[in-house]
């Protein structure tokens, strides 16, 4: 690998909701790292745990929700451990996050110019004329025609796409080294979603920051992602880039993943679905979060968490089955095999 | 309405120039028709699938209510087994038309447990003898979905989205129709689910013969499921086309940008296929422009796109579109 220096490394992380049913396990034990200037997709199903994560890292849970464990290292310092005040400048300068639904992020009283202003003021030195210059400057380079006209209107004058280029346009405006993009184009239309997605990665190469992607959407990712981490249970089920989870998947969830999608090859034929329905967060089995639904389930992958380990071409999947089938190829020892991984 | 329009008798449904024009307040005596869906003709054979695509707002979603008449048309002809669907006949006829909606949260009445909300279409047409063939009949539908006979003790909530989808499958099928408009039906569950839901559709098709209108905008879901597909824009058909013959040979330029818009779950072909990326975005309704509505943001537009809205023609093995350039 050459020099790749991670901006932000997420240690071990935990994070449950106190509901009245009991503690909802949202993210079990999540690590990853994201290096300066890639795009690191995370994907999942609903209740996968992959918008929790993001939120830990933003510190935005919901009041019932805290990081149980775990550190989040930004530049090496563990911003779970900063005052809010301090959290308060990391959003924004530091890192910053856009949501799926452009509608109800925008507050509809306020003028899309007051609303992108407040952002520049509150994280940067410049304030009246010269806030507004950037703001102009900033809608014009997410491509919202006659920005000068447009900074005075309100968010219900804006279709969905545009509205969703002010988000980006906002959350860009104190050039933070890390986006966060929660599903930011789940509730667009397929045109204007690659309108979206190019003006992303257009930006990503002129200002080089670094992306996570949140989405369901396989598509999406597979289009944007450099690296890929596939989410199931709130766990991390496999990791790689691009084309090692799309070409060869390991493990047992994302193989089911990518045979449930149409494609040309499914064509006239039937799909092959993964059987069962979601996992339940109140009550985790103890082994594998999968097993339940898997069809390849063994015994102890009811019994034990199967850690992460390298795949014959280098990148890592916790699958039983798979440390199985590597085992008899000779490619791992039995012994190597710990609590966290080879 | 044209009283002299025949039917073809090998088509379940038929649709000829179907108009649904809502009215709009613009000022405070003044109203403007918003033409939802504005001169769409179609038909599905029996056992068919026709898949109708297109963006939020383009009518895909009007043009199957009108056609079961859970909105009373503006202007049009809809023909359900040769018959006119009208005011009239309607009440006959919704026994063999049914309808699955997108939001599996929303479409089910809290109140009411699997059974009720299943036996519901059974009671409305007395379509049993008895309490314990009407029982009978719930168990049989459940099964057929996928649903276990506990189930239907159990309220909707106690569900997941896509069990709750069965059971509104269920509940069209109680009336055994020959015809079922699914209306998103498969957009708001998981990819994992969605699957099981789009092979359960098949299986079923297979089984009982039902034709469905799958309207949806997820085109690789609606390429898998139908047989023909329609593609929509601003309220009128630009192309419609066996599935396989559209997604290789898209000749409307909306079709091909919308295809090639389409994220492909394949990280070489995604980041290497050269995606025609539309300008804009899609006028008003309101203030639709004239001639053809797609003109304002198509390359190849010219004054003749401005001045009159061209007709679907043929152009070969049923391959119809309607665009002046192409």
């Amino acid at each position: 690998m050459a020099e790749e220096k991670n901006i932000l490394s997420v240690v071990d992380l935990h994070t449950s909701f106190t509901t009245d049913k009991g503690e909802v396990k949202a993210v079990n034990g999540v690590s990853f790292n994201l290096s300066e200037g890639k795009i690191l997709g995370i994907v999942g199903e609903s209740g996968s745990g992959k918008s929790v994560s993001a939120y830990s890292i933003m510190q935005i849970l919901e009041k019932n929700g805290s990081i149980k464990s775990g550190q989040i290292l930004y530049k090496g310092e563990d911003i779970t451990k900063w005052p809010e005040s301090r959290m308060r400048d990391f959003r924004g300068k530091c890192c910053s996050i856009i949501f799926q639904d452009p509608m109800t992020s925008l507050n509809p009283v306020f003028t899309i110019g007051f609303q992108l202003k407040e952002a520049i003021r509150l994280h940067t030195n410049r304030k009246g004329k010269e806030a507004e210059k950037r703001a102009i400057e900033m809608l014009e380079l997410v491509g919202v025609n006659e920005p000068e006209k447009r900074i005075h209107q309100y968010p219900f004058e804006f279709s969905g796409g545009m509205r969703q280029r002010v988000m980006i346009a906002m959350a860009l405006a104190c050039e933070p080294d890390i986006l966060i993009a929660d599903e930011p184009t789940t509730a667009l239309d397929v045109t204007i979603q690659a309108q979206i997605l190019e003006l992303m990665q257009d930006l990503q190469k002129k200002l080089g920051m670094a992306i996570i992607m949140v989405t369901h959407d396989l598509g999406v990712i597979a289009q944007m992602a450099d690296e890929i981490i596939v989410m199931y249970g709130g766990r991390v089920c496999e990791r790689g880039t691009a084309e090692d989870i799309f070409y060869r998947p390991c493990h047992e969830y994302t193989k089911g993943l990518l045979r449930s999608i149409p494609n040309v090859d499914t064509m006239g034929k039937r799909l092959e679905p993964i059987s069962g329905t979601p996992i339940n967060l109140l009550n985790m089995p103890k082994g594998c979060a999968f097993c339940p639904r898997c069809d390849e389930a063994m015994k102890i992958c009811l019994e034990q968490q199967p850690p992460e380990t390298r795949t014959p071409d280098g990148h890592l999947s916790a699958c039983w089955k798979a440390i199985q089938a590597e085992i008899e190829a000779g490619l791992i020892k039995p012994e190597d095999i710990t609590e966290s991984g080879t | 309405m044209d009283n002299n329009y025949k039917p073809n008798p090998e088509n379940l449904v038929e649709v000829n120039d179907l108009k649904m024009y809502f009215p709009i307040k613009t000022g405070l005596l003044s109203t403007t028709p918003l033409k939802a869906v504005d001169g769409v003709s179609f038909a599905i054979k029996p056992g068919e699938t026709l898949g109708l695509v297109g963006e939020s707002g383009c009518g895909k979603t009007t043009v199957g209510r009108a056609l079961i008449r859970l909105y009373k048309p503006t202007d049009g002809d809809v023909f359900f087994d040769g018959k006119r669907v009208d005011d009239r006949s309607i009440g006959a006829l919704r026994k063999d038309m049914q309808m699955v909606f997108q939001d599996p949260y929303s479409s089910l009445n809290p109140r009411m447990t699997v059974e009720d909300i299943i036996g519901e279409p059974l009671d409305v047409h007395k379509l049993y003898s008895s309490r314990a063939d009407r029982r009978e009949k719930i168990l049989h539908l459940m099964e057929l979905v996928g649903l276990n006979a506990e189930h239907a003790t159990r309220y909707a909530h106690e569900f997941s989205g896509g069990q709750r989808q069965r059971i509104g499958i269920a509940r069209a099928l109680a009336t055994n129709p020959r015809f079922i408009v699914c209306d998103e039906a498969v957009s708001a569950l998981d990819v994992s689910i969605q699957a099981q839901v789009i092979n359960m559709f098949e299986d079923l098709q297979q089984k009982l013969g039902v034709a469905y209108l799958f309207i949806a905008h997820d085109l690789l879901v609606v390429h898998h499921i139908s047989k023909r597909i329609a593609v929509m824009y601003l309220g009128k058909m630009v192309e419609t086309a066996d599935a396989d013959e559209l997604n290789e040979n898209p000749m409307h330029p909306y079709t091909t940008s919308l295809l090639s818009a389409v994220p492909y779950p394949d990280p070489i072909v995604a980041k290497s296929s050269k995606r025609i990326i539309l300008e804009g975005d899609v006028p008003s309704p309101l203030r639709m422009p004239s001639g053809c509505p797609f003109r304002t943001r198509c390359k190849y537009a010219t004054e003749q796109c401005a001045a009159e809205m061209p007709k679907l023609t043929d152009r070969g093995n049923g391959h119809m579109v309607a665009c002046w350039n192409k």
